[in-house]
């Protein structure tokens, strides 16, 4: 009951705090505008290669940009507590780790969702890309394995957070790999064989390319093992995450690391 | 004289500090290179030839743009969290020449994600690094760089009012890399773009180095991006003291 508590109040109180730091000034630019010209320039980065359609490009990105919301807002559950000096004391409590921390990523999957379900619907109509509506609702269950995947590597980041002082250099870095690895603008069969083997380990890979099918026609019965296949991976980040969090929670306290600026 | 020997010690001050930031040195020279990469596999996936070092150039020009953004989106908001704004526009020493040497800096640092990139492309894809016009090439760099360090000063002269610059510094990123032409030629773009990309440094810039290294007539676009660069910096000049003028009024300089 308590773990349950801890996990939709500690959670609503995030959500409350994330939309606090993430005022309407940041918030718009960063996650509304941002997203869509970077569809923008994708698009046409692709029609002046001469190489794909513009809804591909529409998709990939579109769903890539959740990985900005989750990666980052994710990693801010560590370093934003340690920036605001309240790490030590949620650390201090007895309060358990799993509903602590994974009730905090329920906020970012949702706004991760809303990012990128706000660049695919504006993003393509601006392009003018025709995406079914009857495909809405499967596509919109992408997008949300898509958010949750994500944000199962956000998890990660925000672990070794615990010991790592620069959380934003790591984010960025993760930002740029996924934008190229995913097959979000490149086609995998088009990457070299090592970084689509790798690609198949990332969150986005596998959801992209179910939206991408779904827009095609395809139902969401027929990329079930391209959805199941997106949650697994977040499944897996989510665990690795929480057991590094852990791991490195007893290490940070053991090297004073905890409350480094 | 005194101007000069305040913008070279604080220029190679803000050098020395932005080198010494593993973040600001990694952004600066990964997401170009990134960029780049995506860039060449799709021109590559496209057949198109001579597109590589086309793209290659303009994702170095992108470094610029993006170390010069990210910076000028700093320049005040990081004095401010380290409670150091005040103090610097209190000294005697103006503002706007403080400001100008720190927003040069920073597209100074983008050498490195220009060298970067161009090393990465030839490195990896193999793409040559023959210049046509070596001189120009000389002079076309670093005038970009000036153009585009006083397109930042104005940005930043414009941010001392806005609490969360970074925000819009972040936003403006894509926009412009796509506006200015430094992945898609001009001619595919909106004609009703067209105007904003001739305001805009970037535009100047990247066309200069392009015809320096591919071919062509670069000293117009040379001449422009530093003609624009004159204007920029006016205009930031006058806008600074107003809006310095409007934060020392209203007490918000801190913005806290």
């Amino acid at each position: 009951m308590t773990a349950l508590r801890i996990f939709f109040v500690g959670g609503v109180t995030s959500y409350r705090a994330l939309f606090n730091w993430l005022s309407p000034w940041i918030f718009v630019p960063t996650f509304l505008v941002a997203p869509i010209f970077q569809i923008l320039l994708f698009v046409y980065i692709g029609r002046s290669a001469g190489v794909q359609s513009d809804e591909f490009y529409v998709i990939g990105n579109a769903l890539q940009c959740a990985a900005m919301p989750c990666i980052f807002a994710m990693s801010n559950t560590i370093a934003g507590e340690r920036f605001q000096q309240t790490l030590g004391y949620i650390l201090a409590t007895p309060a358990g780790r799993l509903p602590l921390f994974v009730g905090r990523s329920l906020p970012v999957i949702a706004n991760g969702f809303l990012v990128s379900a706000f660049a695919l619907v504006v993003g393509g109509a601006i392009v003018g890309v025709h995406i079914p509506a009857g495909s809405a609702g499967e596509l919109a269950v992408v997008i949300a394995v898509s958010a949750f995947a994500c944000t199962g590597l956000g998890l990660v980041s925000a672990a070794i957070g615990l010991l790592a002082r620069d959380t934003a250099t790591l984010n960025n870095i993760v930002f740029g790999i996924l934008l190229v690895f995913t097959g979000a603008n490149v086609p995998l069969h088009d990457l070299p064989d090592w970084m689509s083997t790798i690609a198949q380990g990332l969150p986005l890979t596998h959801g992209i390319e179910a939206a991408r099918r779904i827009a095609d026609g395809a139902s969401l019965g027929d990329v079930g093992n391209l959805v199941a296949a997106e949650a697994l991976v977040g499944v897996v980040y989510l665990v690795v995450g929480y057991a590094f969090l852990r791991a490195l929670e007893g290490l940070s306290r053991r090297l004073a690391t905890l409350e480094r600026l | 004289m005194s101007v000069f020997r305040l913008l070279w010690t604080s220029w190679r001050f803000h050098i020395k500090s932005l080198t010494l930031s593993w973040f600001f040195v990694l952004t600066t020279v990964f997401m170009p290179v990134l960029v780049a990469t995506i860039a060449y596999y799709m021109f590559q996936a496209g057949q198109r030839p001579g597109t590589l070092f086309y793209a290659s150039l303009g994702a170095a020009v992108y470094g610029i743009w993006s170390a010069t953004l990210f910076g000028s989106g700093g320049a005040i908001q990081w004095q401010r969290w380290q409670g150091t704004l005040e103090v610097v526009v209190a000294t005697p020493a103006p503002f706007s020449l403080i400001l100008l040497a720190s927003t040069l800096a920073t597209s100074t640092i983008g050498l490195y994600s220009l060298a970067s990139t161009l090393v990465w492309g030839r490195l990896v894809f193999g793409i040559p690094l023959q210049i046509d016009q070596p001189l120009a090439f000389v002079v076309a760099v670093p005038a970009t760089i000036l153009g585009l360090g006083l397109l930042g000063f104005l940005f930043a002269s414009t941010f001392i009012l806005y609490r969360h610059a970074n925000a819009l510094s972040n936003m403006l990123e894509w926009p412009v890399l796509l506006i200015s032409g430094m992945l898609v030629p001009l001619a595919l773009l909106p004609a009703w773009s067209h105007p904003i990309s001739w305001m805009l440094a970037t535009t100047w810039g990247v066309q200069a180095i392009r015809q320096a290294a591919l071919g062509g007539t670069p000293w117009p676009d040379i001449a422009m991006t530093l003609a624009l660069g004159a204007v920029y910096l006016v205009l930031g000049v006058v806008s600074l003291r107003n809006f310095e003028r409007l934060a020392r009024r209203d007490a918000t300089l801190s913005l806290t």
